[in-house]
């Protein structure tokens, strides 16, 4: 009820947003991402903090920890934002120009909270590989990053295939299909020093 | 005065004008100031009126045609316009896709499978997804080659992904535009039956590039005859195509012009290839069952690189 009060947008307080309040809209989006059902939430209020925060994750942990990282041959932290920012307005563009009746801003805001399982695989990769190396630490990760991936692509299918005309929902989920797997190589093929 | 309101008559495009006249006839689009009139559509012109008869498919072309034609242009700066060159359902670019596959001798891709509705969704994902395949693949090659040795610290290669995507973008818009600039030129001095418009040759370019993809991950297996046999099969179906669609482009002109033209065609492609495969793969020389007798020194060398 209180919060009820606070978001009615009295003139007279100078009460700020509660930060818990976007918290919440976000954490909520989160759930909806890892039991992905058909429900309008995630487009209805969109929002891109989500995104940014898995992103910002996913890029900081796809760093290493030498001193000389441009030997190693990893992405740095700009190309992954690139990536995926880039990736995903491509994505929604496409979307758009085949026809889809999606906001520019829904499909980002759908884009981006779906990297939740992968950022999710990269936790579970980097502790891992504080393991032994071999043959078994890469089976289980291929197998946690796989098991992300599909988890990615169907979340993100729920939300998205209502909005696309139906003789071409198969154009429209192939580039969603090229990100995540571009996203989950990254992922995999990341080696720590 | 109601009736009169139901006789609108709309307006077609250039494409539909022939055949919904004369459903013989070949499509000609006529460019350029050197408009002559000698040059009838009713009649048919021997050995190239029938292949072009065949060109036309099967008996709804001319529906399709006509329905083609009704395309509306909007201005360049709004969304619609370019709304127009994604107006393409899953099963047309299956078959796009399968006609780039399967060239067949006497099968005009342009008119077979784009027939004036050329898409820019099929060239720009194939060329990423190509982007991508060339370079994860080349990394997953060079890591199983490498993968005995002591020495080798595997890296992701990230760079090589700015690099592949720069070639593919690269090669599979600015060929395009300088063979169409090639061909409006010739088309200014010599008569050709049939043109092509930028975007139908951009689609033709980026379709034939499909089957690099299949082997770009085929070129994963380390053996150098495989990858050369690969790159011929590749060079075949995609150069045939290439050709067979650009040979009824020139054929009018000059004997010597014409087949310039496709030998360069095929030999851009061919460097494409070549050049991607030198650039991404490494080569798998390096023998790791050396046999651990005696004898030559370059051999006893090699071990001890290893």
């Amino acid at each position: 009820m209180a919060k009820a009060a606070e978001s009615s947008g009295d003139p007279g307080t100078t009460t700020p947003r509660p930060l818990m309040r976007d918290l919440k809209a976000v954490g909520k989006k989160f759930m909806h991402v890892l039991y992905p059902r058909k429900s309008n939430t995630l487009l209805r209020d969109w929002d891109l903090w989500g995104p940014l925060i898995l992103c910002v994750t996913l890029a900081l942990m796809l760093q290493r920890s030498s001193v000389d990282s441009e030997k190693d041959g990893g992405p740095q932290f700009a190309e992954v934002f690139v990536i995926v920012w880039f990736g995903a307005v491509t994505i929604t563009l496409n979307s758009k120009l085949l026809g889809g009746n999606i906001s520019f801003f829904q499909s980002l805001c759908v884009l981006g909270y779906c990297i939740l399982p992968l950022t999710v695989a990269m936790l579970v990769c980097r502790l891992v590989l504080l393991a032994e190396p071999g043959p078994v630490n890469f089976m289980v990760r291929l197998f946690v990053v796989i098991v992300m991936f599909a988890w990615s692509i169907v979340a993100s299918t729920a939300f998205l295939a209502d909005s696309q005309p139906p003789n071409r929902k198969a154009l429209a989920i192939y580039p969603v299909f090229l990100f995540y797997f571009v996203i989950s190589w990254m992922i995999l093929t990341f080696t720590p020093q | 005065m109601a009736a009169v309101d139901d006789l609108q008559f709309e307006e077609f495009g250039d494409a539909a004008t022939s055949p919904a006249a004369n459903p013989g006839a070949t499509t000609i689009h006529i460019e350029g100031p050197s408009e002559s009139p000698t040059h009838q559509p009713g009649l048919p012109r021997g050995s190239g009126g029938e292949e072009d008869d065949e060109l036309l498919g099967n008996d709804d072309s001319d529906k399709t045609e006509l329905l083609a034609g009704q395309k509306k242009s909007s201005p360049f700066w709004t969304f619609e316009y370019y709304q127009t060159f994604f107006d393409v359902d899953t099963y047309q670019v299956f078959d796009r896709i399968k006609g780039s596959l399967l060239p067949i001798p006497g099968k005009n891709f342009v008119r077979l499978y784009i027939r004036s509705n050329p898409d820019l969704y099929g060239p720009f994902w194939i060329c990423a997804t190509l982007v991508f395949a060339i370079a994860i693949s080349g990394n997953l090659s060079n890591f199983l080659i490498h993968l005995g040795e002591k020495t080798y610290h595997y890296v992701p290669e990230f760079r090589k992904v700015s690099i592949a995507a720069t070639i593919i973008y690269a090669y599979a818009w600015l060929v395009p535009l300088a063979l169409w600039g090639f061909l409006m030129w010739r088309n200014s001095k010599v008569m050709n039956i049939v043109s092509y418009s930028f975007l139908e040759i951009v689609c033709v370019y980026g379709y034939s590039l499909f089957i690099y993809i299949p082997t770009a991950v085929l070129w994963v297996i380390p053996q150098k005859a495989v990858r050369w046999i690969l790159v011929m099969i590749a060079l075949g179906i995609s150069g045939s195509v290439l050709a067979m669609t650009f040979w009824p482009a020139v054929r009018e002109d000059n004997r010597r012009i014409a087949l310039a033209t496709i030998v360069t065609i095929v030999l851009l492609h061919t460097l494409l290839s070549v050049g991607c495969l030198a650039y991404f793969f490494d080569a798998p020389e390096m023998d790791h069952h050396l046999p651990a007798t005696t004898a030559a020194p370059n051999q006893t060398a090699a071990a001890a690189k290893n």
